[in-house]
């Protein structure tokens, strides 16, 4: 009898939790509904096309974000910390630098978002000029390598940057500094997109995993705090691209 | 049938994404790591929860989000709408297309899965003191800001670098200033705002506004709005912490 509402109970926390999972989703997808609503009702007072399949659709978020939470706190978080944790604990920094790496120009040479950016950047280059048709395929490639390998490198270096516990501000207000100076001299046809590779290059699941590697690294270190140290890899991978994506241009223009 | 086929492709392309990371976890976990995984069902169940979870949204998404965020970001930015019967089209009439942007950003953003995660991160990291909403609100503030500001950039055709320079200078500025267990925290807000959810409407937005515009060229205009919601939440989240710092030394 004990064992029958023990278990019944455990049941029902799952099933409590899921609602809570779900309740929460659809608190963070609110805001959407109400500005679409607003505009599409107030402003340009039309009704909304398609009013079956948008509610259909807004289920399934509903339903993917709970479910990537859960699968969040279940397997992403645990992942990115047990490799944290093992590689400390091997204390092999090529190693370590190597799986930084390989994190960030893995995740990156695969994101539809980078794809579509550099493939509108090639279109750019060759309707003004700057490229030959024939070389649009090489300077799509190109661009795509280059910002994979500049996210590699920022993870590394920020994961160096745990270890050794240099202060972030540093790093950041010098890459600000190179943005700057590169602006001065990439072509103009570059900067635009340069800028907008920097925010395009962290997916959702590298965000996480590479999250959780920066904790888990400034926890199991003695003397570095996860909230001063630990934070920071993403900024480091949305700053280099830029540079990167710059003296890209500056190479291909010149 | 046509729906299961619409979202087997985009599990499987969600898939395709996730194969280069799951082969280097396997590859490291074979051959340099070699330690057994405590709970190992467990997190393979999460990362299948993760997968289906990110493809449902994308396909529900795909279904009732973009296809009306696109076509009114194309209204609100046509000039017929713009000018409604007034005289001149001057950088104030598009006063609609610039609190569209503002709540479109923020709205976004409080939905951006990557930023749940670094605010879940956060809040466990500083046992609390860093709340999930405070964090997931004051960003989603700074993308508003950003965007706007950026809708009305394209609209003037000021160049794109016055003002990351100006904005750079302030979060140097700031970074002199604001409490330092908040200031990695700050970076890294400004690269999670931007992906799944904002990017979609806010290069429709973008491009849409720089191909009405007389004068504007859409290859050179219509980006730099991803630049702007990157760069202003770093500010923000840097103002309410030398904010409530402040109030807390005061009070």
């Amino acid at each position: 009898m004990a064992n029958i509402s023990g278990r019944k109970s455990a049941w029902s926390i799952m099933a409590q939790a899921a609602g809570g999972k779900l309740l929460a989703a659809g608190l963070d997808l609110l805001p959407i509904i109400l500005v679409i609503a607003f505009f599409q009702l107030l402003v340009l007072r039309q009704p909304l096309p398609q009013f079956g399949e948008v509610c259909a659709g807004l289920l399934l978020v509903v339903l993917g974000l709970a479910l990537f939470v859960q699968g969040l706190e279940m397997g992403l978080f645990p992942i990115g910390e047990t490799m944290a944790y093992a590689l400390a604990r091997k204390g092999s920094l090529v190693w370590l630098l190597l799986f930084a790496f390989l994190l960030g120009f893995s995740t990156t040479i695969a994101e539809p978002a980078l794809i579509a950016v550099s493939g509108e950047a090639a279109e750019i280059a060759r309707e003004g000029g700057f490229i030959p048709p024939a070389e649009v395929e090489s300077y799509r490639l190109g661009l795509r390598v280059t910002v994979a390998v500049s996210v590699g490198l920022a993870i590394a270096i920020g994961v160096l940057r745990i270890l050794m516990g240099w202060p972030v501000h540093y790093l950041i207000i010098g890459g600000y500094g190179a943005v700057m100076l590169m602006t001065l001299v990439a072509p103009a046809e570059i900067i635009g997109i340069a800028y907008d590779a920097g925010g395009v290059t962290t997916s959702t699941v590298t965000v996480p995993l590479v999250t959780a590697l920066g904790v888990g690294l400034a926890t199991v270190i003695r003397g570095r705090s996860p909230l001063l140290d630990g934070f920071g890899l993403i900024a480091f991978a949305s700053l280099l691209p830029m540079i990167f994506v710059m003296a890209y241009g500056i190479w291909v223009y010149a | 049938m046509k729906y299961l086929s619409e979202f087997l492709g985009i599990l499987l392309a969600t898939g395709r994404d996730v194969l280069p990371i799951v082969s280097l976890l396997v590859f490291f976990q074979l051959v340099v790591i070699k330690e057994a995984i405590p709970h190992l069902r467990r997190l393979v169940f999460g990362g299948v929860a993760v997968v289906l979870g990110l493809a449902l949204f994308l396909w529900g998404l795909d279904l009732a989000l973009f296809p009306i965020g696109k076509i009114m970001a194309r209204q609100l930015s046509d000039p017929a709408f713009v000018l409604r019967g007034q005289g001149d089209l001057s950088w104030a009439s598009y006063y609609w297309v610039y609190l569209f942007a503002a709540l479109v950003g923020f709205a976004t953003t409080i939905a951006e899965p990557a930023l749940i995660a670094v605010a879940y991160k956060a809040s466990e990291v500083s046992a609390g003191a860093i709340s999930q909403w405070g964090l997931r609100i004051t960003v989603a503030f700074g993308v508003a800001l950003g965007i706007s500001l950026g809708t009305f950039r394209i609209v003037t055709g000021t160049p794109l670098y016055l003002f990351i320079l100006a904005g750079y200078m302030v979060v140097t500025v700031q970074t002199i200033f604001a409490p330092r267990p908040i200031i990695a925290l700050a970076y890294d807000s400004g690269g999670v705002t931007t992906s799944t959810v904002t990017v979609p409407l806010v290069t429709a937005l973008g491009l849409g506004l720089a191909s009405t515009i007389p004068g504007r060229n859409p290859g050179l205009d219509g980006f730099g709005l991803i630049a702007f919601a990157s760069l202003f939440p770093i500010i923000a989240v840097m103002a309410y912490a030398q904010v409530s710092h402040w109030l807390a030394r005061r009070g």
